[in-house]
């Protein structure tokens, strides 16, 4: 397995990836349009870029993942794709019916610089329907920038400042997690009693039930009404820098909504700070549910510190999820010695500076020096690993690769997980999924160590 | 139960009319009546129409070029194309020395803003540069993606100074995926230059042992492969390159030497298969590996053709014992598929090909097409001369291949040909409309809106395609099995994989999963309660 990867640190300046650690822009798009109730979302470029994002998207969530395309030809690509377009949006209408179309763009229509939003306005859009868009250009950021994009989209197109106090409610902007995640940081801010708008939300979408019957548009979703009001809220929390924070950031210049940009809440210090920051901002006790759910996750890092104190860790993915996990494994005693992500850490708005620079700084207040790396790919971290051994892997299930290569145990999370299934439908985020996390770290260790024992050494109570 | 025309007719009404103009050509109800009947393929998908359709790139590099496991593939765009083409296909591959085999691999170049602005050719020479310093592979391709072509990145000069710099074959693929009108583009394109810089760049004279043959558009899905290899080899064939599962750089270099190409995907390969027929004088031969019969005959023909004895006397004795060993448990998965209808929509071939597995279990094919196939894989290769080119087959460059003098060899006497052809598909491939039933549908490109009215209309029992649409159907409740990735099974092909197929099926009826849908709550009443004499208990 990966035989061909030497271990000798390559010196590598050519800016090019090897087994990336990241995809383009138009999937993270294409999933945040899928949160919002009866929309449609829209690839404006070539049929292979929809196609293969639904590919990639069903694969994760085991789920119908419906999109259309404006399925370029070469005349498109010279002459400009408007007319693809518009025919588009007339055939979606009248076919498939949706309530609102999110169009994204891709590096085929970039490149050729079509403008968007005049095309849209030259549109046929049927009286009561609504057709918005996101610049999406495959050459900048990640699949993180597109979700950020197209959920920034959602607040420049829909959200408005009517009333002239705020409301008692709070925008949560969730970043590219999961379905289950966000039916969990529902669940929380419900326990809370607190008012609410998630935006977007895929769950009800992609972790839709069976019925026996194919709903092109299931129950989920943020509807059109409840973004426009994210203006009248008096908070967004945007869990996650990366993901999140520009939508949050400019609704705060467009309807004056506080905006708080919190680390994804994996692992019990980014959940205490999103219940924190909840609790103080509405004046609410945190409940004795909660406060339940949190002494049993103590309870249990407690319990079992020794199947993980001290084990050398190696954590990659999107930069919110990995910043957040190694938040978590410093909390339980581990060593995250190798943090990799492939999104870029730099440039594009105040929520897109230093990966880099908040992971070391953790590092390093826990006094451990590892390697830390944005706009990395998987054939670094293998040699990293290769050079500096781990007891754990944590990352998508590209990982598998590496895991098997250097047999190591292995952890999945984060997008895209291909070959093990429920994944989307259970939480890492709150207290309860910080359990659910310490489960699989515990669970990947200690089969591990039972796999590797001699008989005598085979323990019954772990 | 066959679709009417007023039925299929309400179906498109529904759509918008220029719609339904077009999609009225790519659909048709077989009638045995009528001999010819034509549908229209290879055209646009109109913008806005949910297609299962991919592009030319996920042709040329995701389909014919991927498999070729012993050069590295580096794909010069943003990320997201080489991103989705790796490792998501199946296509298996082994090496004697592991560290030969680049397939886990996957290499982009990354495309910035800046390079969209500037140019992204010094990048590429740099990904070049730097590849063959740390593995050093035997040959490289360059994959365009969309934006190269438009910036006009030229990745021919690229690769040629980088041939010159490193002393390999550096090969450039402009399949941009904006070309043509599916992956189908991208198929042509990756023919022409394997054909026109590999195949035959050796100085092999002559196949190391007799019996020599390619086996053309197998890509060793699943293992697929492995499995017909086994077979043929058994009987005595050599087999000198798979075209391209499990393939190599090495192999397609002498695949010049074979005395027969057998063709397995007419669609993404047909065009080396008629080059090697112009340039060495080497015959195809229409093969189907997928189901009993198929096998069966497809190894009786390969027989026929090269008309030895005691090669004929082993292919019997081997389908005997095959069949022999598989048939007892094909008829044990019959008798739960028995009276099963399936729709059968996929890619090029598979379409046709599934057909024959899915009869012998006792299913039957009710609905069938292409994602991307042309009107020859419909209606057979005799309609080629009348296939009208338009823009976007014109942008796809043909490749003219002449005869090699030296090596252009008459495999067969010419009344021997003419003869033989009778008999077997040679360089023939009749379609997939001979095939169906009278009163079932062929429909090309298949949009989800059909798929959904089709489904209504015929309750098929099973839904053969891919995972775009696998769990929009089950979501219907009925199961929907992935013929392109196999649903991470596999072989499929040949004897052992009719045996696998059939299992998989079967576990596809057979699951007590499906029970479950309706909760015990919708159909119970809410309150027990009993009438008893003089009033409610």
């Amino acid at each position: 397995m990966l035989d061909a990867t030497p271990k000798k640190l390559a010196e590598r300046t050519s800016g090019s990836m090897i087994n990336p650690a990241k995809t383009c822009q138009p999937i993270g798009a294409m999933y945040a349009a899928l949160g919002i109730h009866r929309c449609l979302p829209h690839s404006h470029g070539s049929q292979g870029c929809c196609s293969y994002h639904r590919m990639h998207l069903t694969r994760h969530f085991r789920d119908p993942v419906m999109a259309s395309t404006s399925s370029f030809t070469e005349g498109a690509s010279v002459f400009g794709g408007g007319a693809n377009l518009k025919t588009a949006i007339k055939n979606v209408f009248e076919i498939y019916d949706p309530d609102i179309m999110a169009v994204h763009t891709t590096c085929l229509s970039e490149t050729i610089g079509d403008d968007v939003p005049t095309i849209i306005r030259q549109a046929e859009v049927p009286e009561g329907k609504v057709v918005f868009h996101a610049n999406t250009p495959s050459y900048q950021g990640s699949h993180i920038t597109g979700f950020s994009n197209m959920t920034k989209a959602m607040v420049t197109y829909f959200a408005e400042s009517q009333l002239a106090e705020k409301e008692e409610r709070v925008n949560i902007i969730p970043g590219f997690i999961n379905p289950g995640d966000m039916r969990e940081i529902k669940r929380i801010t419900a326990a809370m009693q607190i008012p609410f708008t998630l935006f977007p939300d895929t769950s009800g979408v992609v972790d839709s039930p069976m019925t026996g019957s194919f709903q092109m548009y299931p129950r989920g979703g943020v509807t059109l009404p409840e973004l426009k009001k994210t203006g009248d809220a008096k908070l967004t929390i945007a869990l996650g820098r990366f993901a999140s924070s520009d939508a949050a950031e400019t609704l705060e210049k467009k309807c004056k909504v506080r905006a708080a940009t919190l680390r994804t809440p994996i692992g019990i210090k980014a959940t205490d700070a999103f219940v924190m920051a909840l609790r103080g901002a509405f004046a609410v006790e945190v409940p004795r549910e909660l406060e339940e759910e949190r002494g049993q996750l103590v309870d249990i890092m407690t319990d079992t510190h020794f199947h993980f104190h001290g084990k050398r860790v190696a954590v990659f993915g999107d930069p919110d999820i990995v910043a957040a996990m190694t938040e978590f494994l410093l909390s339980l005693g581990m060593k995250p010695i190798h943090v990799l992500t492939g999104t870029p850490g730099g440039a594009l708005g105040s929520g897109m500076a230093g990966f880099e620079g908040e992971v070391k700084e953790m590092l390093s207040a826990a006094g451990i020096s590892g390697n830390v790396k944005s706009a990395g790919d998987l054939f670094t971290l293998h040699q990293w690993i290769k050079n500096e051994p781990v007891d754990l892997l944590i990352g998508n299930t590209y990982g598998k690769f590496i895991a098997k290569a250097e047999d190591i145990p292995f952890v999945r999370l984060g997008f895209p997980v291909l070959d093990r299934s429920v994944h989307s439908y259970l939480p890492v985020v709150g207290y309860r999924g910080a359990m659910r996390l310490i489960e699989m770290i515990s669970g990947a260790l200690l089969d591990r160590q039972d796999r590797d024992a001699a008989d005598e050494d085979f323990e019954l109570v772990m | 139960m066959a679709v009417t025309e007023k039925e299929l007719g309400e179906i498109l009404a529904k759509l918008p009319s220029k719609v339904q103009k077009n999609r009225s050509k790519h659909i048709l109800i077989k009638d045995d009546c009528k001999p010819d009947q034509e549908i229209e393929a290879n055209t646009r998908t109109i913008p806005g129409i949910i297609t299962n359709r991919g592009c030319a790139y996920a042709g040329c590099k995701g389909v014919v070029l991927g498999p070729l496991k012993d050069m590295i593939h580096i794909v010069h765009g943003p990320i997201g194309c080489s991103y989705y083409a790796w490792g998501t296909r199946r296509n298996k591959a082994k090496t004697a020395d592991p560290a030969d085999n680049f397939l886990n691999y996957c290499f982009s170049t990354d495309m910035q803003e800046s390079d969209i602005v500037f140019g992204g050719e010094k990048k590429l020479a740099a990904t070049i540069d730097e590849v063959m310093k740390i593995f050093n592979p035997k040959a490289i391709t360059i994959s365009a993606t969309c934006p190269v072509g438009l910036i006009g990145d030229d990745i021919q000069s690229v690769a040629k100074a980088a041939e010159e710099r490193h002393g390999i074959q550096v090969m450039a693929f402009n399949c941009e995926g904006y070309k043509g009108v599916s992956q189908s583009a991208g198929h042509h394109i990756a023919n022409n230059i394997l054909m026109d810089k590999v195949i035959g760049n050796s100085s092999e004279e002559k196949a190391a042992k007799p019996f020599a043959i390619n086996l053309l558009g197998e890509y060793n899905i699943g293992g697929d492969g492995w499995e017909i290899e086994r077979v043929l080899k058994e009987i005595g064939y050599h087999v000198v390159s798979v075209m391209t599962g499990d393939g190599s750089y090495e192999e397609l270099r002498v695949a010049h030497t074979a005395e027969l190409n057998l063709v397995q995907c007419h669609r993404s390969i047909n065009y080396i298969a008629e080059m090697l027929e112009v340039k060495y004088g080497t015959p195809w031969l229409k093969v189907n590996f997928i189901g009993i019969q198929s096998t069966i005959e497809s190894l009786r023909n390969m027989a026929l053709y090269f008309g030895d004895e005691a090669l004929r006397k082993k292919t019997e004795e081997v389908i005997l014992r095959e069949v022999a060993k598989i048939q007892p448990q094909i008829d044990q998965y019959r008798k739960i598929c028995d009276g099963k209808r399936a729709f059968c929509f996929v890619g090029g071939s598979r379409g046709h090909h599934y057909q024959g597995l899915f009869a012998e279990l006792g299913i039957e094919t009710v609905l069938a097409g292409y994602e991307f196939a042309h009107r020859d894989d419909y209606e057979g290769r005799k309609v080629l001369p009348t296939i009208k080119t338009d823009a976007d087959s014109k942008n796809i460059p043909e490749l003219h291949v002449e005869r090699d003098t030296s090596r252009y060899q008459v495999k067969l006497p010419p009344e021997i040909a003419a003869e033989l052809s009778k008999k077997i598909p040679l360089s023939d491939y009749p379609g997939l409309n001979v095939d169906m039933q009278n009163g079932s549908i062929v429909v090309d490109d298949l949009n989800h809106y059909e798929t959904e009215e089709f489904i209504r209309l015929l309750k098929p029992d099973i839904f053969a395609s891919g995972i775009k649409d696998k769990y929009v159907v089950q979501k219907m409740g009925i199961p929907a099995k992935q013929i392109h990735s196999y649903d991470y099974s596999g072989p499929y092909a040949g004897f052992g994989g009719a045996v696998n197929f059939a299992r998989d099926v079967s576990m596809a009826f057979a699951s007590p999963t499906w029970n479950f849908i309706t909760p015990p709550w919708q159909d119970q009443p809410l309150l027990d309660g009993q009438i008893n004499e003089g009033g409610a208990a």
